[in-house]
């Protein structure tokens, strides 16, 4: 039944015999040990599990490990370099983006998503942009306005690529 | 010394950890040998259990362990903490016995080697039912004849209670007009983005119990595991690790803490549960669900002479830890922001099978201000008022404060009048009138909504909670000058980490990174209460306040006796004490740190060390208030509601940080507007939960709203020496009925008077289309 698999997650490669059935999440939370990426709906609903998976946001409580083998994947403990904060995390903290923290790290990964395919997103693309995440501190009201600062800081540094 | 720190948007200390994934919520701790719990839970509504077979399950690999109500009958009762004359507390085991009573109700428990098997053998958990009659309906539930959830009394009333102030009568027979009305209240389901979660563990070689819970009152936790489980409390320890959020749904007492511990024990390794969404909306507390029947007698002017009020609360199935209190709360506040001479209220609190209700941010008061702020809006509409001048004519005046209130409680501090001026003037509502009388013409559906709020915080007074109103702050300087803070406070986003090191750095002329702020472990924070109610700064930070005065006036009695002067004459600067006017009597904070420890030339009388621990009681709620107006469009087509605008103009009394502050308000105001138009929790006629993943249960997203345009006005509380009033909740009491308002008024053309929330398109769709608006 179990299969072998290899998954790289932040550079650093993962081999496990895993269930078929083993969600990524918990490949990434309970073999990894990254538990930065989060569960909250099961669903792909709220996306607080949201990783990149080859440059692309993907939520991984609905993708099977097996899906991810010999995928690239990226968490949010992957985001910040030599100890420096990814921009997304900076704009996040200076814009109080967050209150509980739950829904943090998958609204930044799908965050980095978005500003991949737009630099300049206006507020109402940002707001479309995270509409597979859901937040119920915030209001969403300054996490909006974190990522919009997030975009221009990273207009401003082109070199903040994560996994890269 | 010139505040430094408070009053600032300080960035938060809590956020690095948060942002980079690498803090500790429940379901990232792991222990070795660690074993996994699933709850088997009924398929039901309501039935009696005729048998639980477990052999299957029991015999699968990876399983330890089975067990039903029969099995755990030494374990105590779900507590609640209500106290009512009269009270019916039914019996609530962690697993049911004999019968169930909700769909969700844990039955029995498989612990595992790890959630897959759990989830495998909790299918193989095979239970006989004989299915009950469902009673759903609150109203037909205390009709007579109505099956009876708890066999033990004749009925399904759990309490009925009320009072009246003045003679309300006498109001209604001078009333010049009477507005009527009934207003529903849904359920609503509180949604933390993290679930319930909980590890339990006994530590050698004192076999102390360690259970990590995502609560909001570790130390009530701790004190109510001991009881369930019948172990001393002294070796009994509650650690809340970070906590995603919790908005009422964690200040409770849960049948699943009190499982997993009796697993670890019985087992005797670590266990560990972390609920499932769905599990989240089945089994963990809802919030509101009440039917109200209100009355206003008012003169023709609008002016309001009494106020009737008979609410239904439907409480569902079994008591969580303040179920009975909740309705009540609506009570004090129902009378709202207006001189009400004479008030009178009734309320019946009914078992039904559903989960129980509770605390939901606000709880009680969204809706007390739901139906003052709706009725006003009614009224108004009858007396062909504006709703702004209705409100204006039956606002106390400023000099009236402190107000007692025929809600039988003391308003400390406000001015409503400026607060609705303010938010009139941001959202230039004469000019939104003219605007709307054009789009009118043109047969378009724009709507202007206002409330007026008032609401009670700081909870509160020990007289009036169920299990004490105070809080506990401990402040420690340490030898090195470093200031730790315990706080019994324990916060869960609040941010608290931050602004309560803010008032420290700015009492003791520090910097914030000299201050850390610690919380939620009992076995080394002192004894606390916990963060709800908009308590946390208001109650919290005064203890913690408090603390500090001590340790501040032992430190100026050091200073003194070294530098040959008079305590009196010494200030703290920033890092130092010294004697102002006189240069050479300065002494670093550090110096008399260190004397303060080395203890050979301190002051006689004066105890060595600085250390210092305050149990803060305040004497009333706060009240904080304010107005919001919003504007909304409505889609002539689809009926679809479209939020354009919303002006917040909010009074919290000083405010310590006000980026935190901001944050609460847009975290309330989208949670309330969400009441308004997109959550319910649906039970079918059969006691079936419709809304049983997120799939179906709708918490609102990022683009179902525009930018919150905001203000503040400041009126200090005189309860408390920070001269707070606390915020958690303001934003979800204020907007709900701002929106309903607004469609309501959006729709007027159409002769619509309520419409029942959530507010839906479908429902917006048959009006337009000339249907009923029920």
């Amino acid at each position: 039944m179990k299969r072998r698999i290899s998954i790289t997650i932040n550079g650093t490669s993962h081999h496990a015999e895993v269930e078929p059935r083993l969600l990524l999440t918990h490949f990434i939370r309970d073999l990894a040990g990254l538990t930065g990426t989060h569960v909250g709906c099961e669903t792909s609903i709220c996306g607080a599990c949201t990783v990149l998976v080859d440059g692309a946001a993907v939520k991984s409580c609905t993708m099977f490990a097996v899906q991810a083998d010999g995928a690239e994947v990226v968490t949010i403990e992957g985001m910040a370099r030599d100890g420096q904060l990814h921009p997304l995390q900076e704009s996040f903290w200076e814009k109080h983006g967050l209150q509980c923290g739950y829904c943090t790290p998958g609204m930044i990964m799908c965050s980095h998503q978005l500003l991949a395919t737009n630099s300049t997103p206006s507020e109402h693309e940002i707001r479309t942009g995270l509409d597979g995440n859901l937040c119920r501190c915030t209001g969403y009201q300054n996490i909006v306005l974190a990522v919009a600062d997030a975009a221009e800081k990273m207009r401003d540094r082109s070199s903040a690529a994560p996994g890269s | 010394m010139t505040n430094r720190f408070i009053g600032q948007g300080v960035k938060r200390k809590e956020d690095p950890r948060l942002v980079s994934g690498t803090s500790t919520y429940v379901d990232d701790i792991v222990l070795p040998g660690m074993l996994y719990m699933t709850v088997v839970r009924s398929i039901h509504a309501h039935a009696r259990i005729k048998n639980i077979d477990v052999t299957r399950a029991k015999g699968m690999d990876g399983v330890h362990a089975v067990l039903t109500g029969e099995d755990t009958k030494t374990l105590g009762s779900v507590p609640c903490a209500g106290q009512l004359p009269d009270l019916k507390i039914p019996a609530h085991p962690p697993l049911a016995r004999g019968k169930v009573r909700f769909a969700g109700e844990p039955v029995a428990i498989v612990v595992a080697a790890d959630r897959y098997v759990g989830a495998d053998a909790a299918e193989e958990v095979d239970v006989e039912y004989e299915p009950l009659e469902a009673v759903v309906d609150p109203e037909k539930a205390i009709e007579p004849g109505a099956t009876v959830l708890h066999e033990e009394w004749d009925d399904n009333v759990a309490f009925r209670w009320g009072f009246e102030n003045g003679n309300t009568d006498e109001a209604f027979e001078k009333a010049e007009h009477v507005t009527k009305h009934r207003l529903i209240n849904q359920r609503l389901a509180p949604i933390a983005m993290e679930t319930r979660g909980v590890v339990a563990n006994v530590q050698m070689p004192d076999e102390e119990l360690v259970v990590w819970s995502s609560t909001q009152i570790p130390h009530l936790l701790k004190t109510q595991v001991a009881v369930m489980l019948g172990i001393p409390e002294n070796k009994t320890r509650v650690i809340t690790p970070e906590v995603g959020g919790g908005f009422g749904s964690k200040l409770n007492v849960y049948a699943e803490e009190g499982l997993v511990a009796y697993a670890a024990r019985l087992l005797g390794k670590p266990v560990k549960w972390i609920e499932s969404r769905r599990e989240n909306l089945a089994a963990t507390i809802h919030g509101r669900d009440q039917i109200q029947d209100v009355e206003l007698a008012l003169k023709k002017d609008g002016t309001i002479l009494g106020m009737r009020l008979y609410v239904v609360a439907d409480l569902g199935a079994y008591h969580q830890l303040l179920t009975p209190i909740i309705p009540t709360l609506t009570a004090l506040l129902a009378p709202g922001a207006y001189g009400t001479p004479a008030f009178k209220v009734d309320i019946v609190g009914v078992f039904t099978n559903k989960m129980s209700t509770d605390a939901y941010r606000g709880a009680g008061r969204p809706e007390s201000t739901y139906l003052i702020e709706r009725i006003m809006d009614i009224a108004a509409g009858e007396l062909n008022l504006d709703p702004v001048e209705i409100r204006r004519r039956n606002f106390p005046d400023p000099d009236q404060f402190p107000f007692q209130t025929s809600g039988g409680v003391v308003y400390d501090s406000a001015n409503y009048q400026k607060a609705m001026e303010r938010a009139l003037e941001m959202a230039d509502y004469d000019g939104l009138r003219k605007k709307q009388d054009e789009l009118r013409k043109q047969g378009q559906y724009m709507g202007i909504g206002i409330s007026s709020y008032v609401e009670i915080c700081a909870m509160g007074p020990s007289t009036a909670m169920p299990s004490g109103g105070w809080e506990s702050g401990t402040v420690r300087i340490e030898p090195t000058g470093k200031v730790t803070v315990l706080t019994g406070a324990s916060p869960h986003g609040q941010g608290q980490e931050t602004s309560f090191a803010q008032i420290a750095a700015d009492e003791l002329g520090l910097e914030m990174s000299d201050i850390v702020v610690l919380h939620g472990d009992t076995a080394r924070i002192p004894y606390g209460i916990g963060t709800f109610g908009s308590r946390g700064t208001a109650v919290g930070g005064t203890a913690m306040y408090l603390a500090i005065q001590d340790l501040k006036e032992k430190m100026k009695k050091i200073a003194a006796h070294i530098l040959g002067s008079e305590p009196g004459k010494i200030e703290f600067g920033v890092g130092k004490l010294s004697v102002p006017g006189e240069e050479d009597k300065s002494i670093s904070f550090n110096d008399v740190v260190t004397e303060a420890y080395v203890a050979r030339n301190i002051p006689q009388g004066v105890e060595p060390g600085l250390e210092a621990t305050r149990f803060f009681e305040p004497s009333n709620f706060t009240f904080p208030f304010g107005t919001h107006i919003c504007t909304v469009d409505i889609d002539g087509e689809t009926g679809e509601i479209r939020l354009t605008r919303y002006i917040a103009v909010d009074d919290c009394g000083n405010v310590i940080n006000p980026l935190l502050v901001e944050g609460q308000l847009h975290g309330g105001i989208v949670q309330g507007v969400a009441q308004a138009l997109h959550e319910e929790v649906v039970y079918d006629e059969n006691g079936q939960l419709l809304t049983g993943s997120l799939m179906d249960y709708a918490i609102p997203r990022a683009q179902d709203f525009p930018m919150i345009e905001m203000d503040r006005t400041v009126t200090p509380s005189p309860v408390n020496p920070l001269g707070v009033k606390g915020v958690g909740e303001a934003g979800t009491i204020g907007s709900t009925p701002c929106v309903v308002n607004a469609v309501v008024d959006a729709l007027a053309p159409f002769g619509v008077k309520d419409i029942t929330m959530p507010l839906r398109s479908e429902k917006i769709w048959r009006i337009l289309k000339g249907g009923s608006s029920s």
